[in-house]
């Protein structure tokens, strides 16, 4: 059994969000959800972070903030899209500064839709996202495996590409 | 000797259990407290094995080796304590681990882990002098500093020694990492240094630290039972309890307070060895 499922440490970060997801991130918090029953904490510090709530929409602005924060979270880690405009852009997908959802930025795993989204869905979602989770946890030690085949494509690429 | 040898395993082997149900305990007391349910509690058991799971991530080579030495320094510090030794060396021990510590948060370059190096520092100087006066109290009661020697005395020392208990009680807060005096580093997520201390530290690191965490508290737990010993097996009953009375008041401390400035800390914290330890000190020398 994987221990990441008993204990996700969530690091929440708001993008270009109205704030009305935030609060029902922080609602998840308060005693009438107090997610902590499940091991649940939210950290401020993306090294100690196992799940990445993203609130808003990805703009030139947040795009990089966003990536780097993913980065900087070890494996494995699972990233849920908080809200309608964190799933795809929302009512501000046609503005002239958004990209779009979360996942034009770095791969979501778990999509809670929604204006704003429930406390309830997004304990759901991030209990969703434990299964990713410990999925990505079993394949932690597999991966040298998966990514040898690749490598390989590569090298033989670029022999090609020589040989052209 | 094999009694010294067996307390020292005993303190090996149960001394992360005990920290880490206390430590459970103490979230469990804080949520409810909060009105809230709170973790089952054997969250930090489940915490560190998570940690253990996850992906090594460290800035730089050095930075794993001086967090290792702070676990094996701690589990030194509580092994002499327990195995009946030296006071002084107990205390000097002590020092060098937070010293290891505060140097692994040094050597990663980021602004969080350094200001929250500054200010476990701050911590250490605010401490130190309350907890030396701790040790020179029991010396001049008991005439040793040997825990051995201090465990066989026959005198519960509280009697004798009661303005250094409240003094070490205070200080008791900043090493427990407890509201009013967590600047450098907290459990909660006060997120205004994102971490502090441990900012730059993740996984295994993180472990070690928390691992080394409960070590430490049972041993300083220890310090508060050394009060109560009289020989008797109501003083160490009464030890015990006290110990667990401690820790309670230290999560209602906890949970009642916000933050304080280092300069409060730094000054209540000299005040209080200065009037409470000292003067018990004083007294002591020209009473008995």
């Amino acid at each position: 059994m994987s221990y990441v499922t008993k204990s996700p440490w969530v690091i929440h970060y708001d993008g270009s969000s109205c704030n009305g997801c935030d609060i029902e991130v922080l609602a998840c918090l308060t005693p009438m959800y107090d997610v902590e029953r499940f091991g649940i904490i939210n950290t401020g510090n993306p090294k100690h972070a196992d799940v990445f709530l993203v609130t808003g929409a990805i703009n030139e602005q947040n795009k990089g903030v966003v990536q780097q924060i993913y980065d900087q979270m070890p494996e494995p880690k699972v990233v849920v899209a908080v809200g309608i405009c964190a799933t795809s852009g929302g009512i501000f997908k046609e503005c002239y500064n958004i990209l779009g959802g979360t996942d034009t930025v770095i791969p979501v795993d778990v999509y809670v839709p929604g204006c704003a989204a429930r406390p309830e869905a997004i304990i759901d979602g991030v209990v969703k996202g434990l299964s990713v989770l410990a999925e990505k946890k079993a394949a932690m030690g597999k991966k040298p495996v998966e990514t040898a085949p690749a490598a390989e494509a590569a090298a033989t690429e670029t022999e090609m590409k020589e040989e052209a | 000797m094999t009694t010294m040898i067996l307390w020292v395993i005993a303190y090996l082997i149960f001394a992360p259990l005990v920290g880490g149900i206390l430590a459970g305990l103490d979230r469990i007391v804080s949520a409810r407290m909060q009105g809230r349910v709170g973790p089952p509690i054997l969250q930090p058991f489940y915490d560190v094995l998570k940690l253990m799971e996850k992906e090594a991530l460290t800035v730089n080579k050095v930075q794993d080796f001086y967090v290792m030495c702070f676990l094996i320094f701690i589990i030194i510090t509580g092994g002499f304590f327990f195995a009946g030794g030296d006071l002084l060396l107990v205390i000097f021990s002590l020092t060098l681990a937070s010293v290891f510590l505060i140097v692994a948060a040094f050597s990663s370059n980021s602004p969080y882990a350094q200001i929250g190096a500054e200010r476990e520092l701050l911590q250490i100087m605010a401490y130190e002098p309350m907890v030396l006066m701790t040790a020179v109290g029991f010396y001049m009661f008991t005439g040793s500093f040997r825990v051995s020697d201090i465990l066989t005395f026959g005198q519960m020392p509280l009697l004798y020694l009661i303005g250094i208990f409240f003094g070490y009680l205070f200080i008791l807060t900043i090493k427990f990492r407890k509201s009013p005096f967590d600047l450098s580093m907290s459990h909660h997520a006060h997120q205004e240094l994102v971490k502090g201390l441990t900012t730059e530290f993740s996984g295994k690191t993180l472990a070690m630290i928390e691992v080394a965490h409960w070590y430490e508290n049972i041993f300083l737990l220890g310090f508060v039972f050394l009060f109560f010993v009289n020989g008797t097996p109501l003083g160490i009953a009464l030890g015990v309890v006290v110990c667990l009375v401690a820790y309670f008041l230290e999560v209602l401390i906890d949970n009642s307070y916000a933050r304080m400035k280092w300069q409060f800390t730094l000054k209540s914290s000299w005040v209080i060895a200065i009037t409470a330890g000292f003067i018990n000190l004083v007294v002591l020398r020209f009473m008995f």
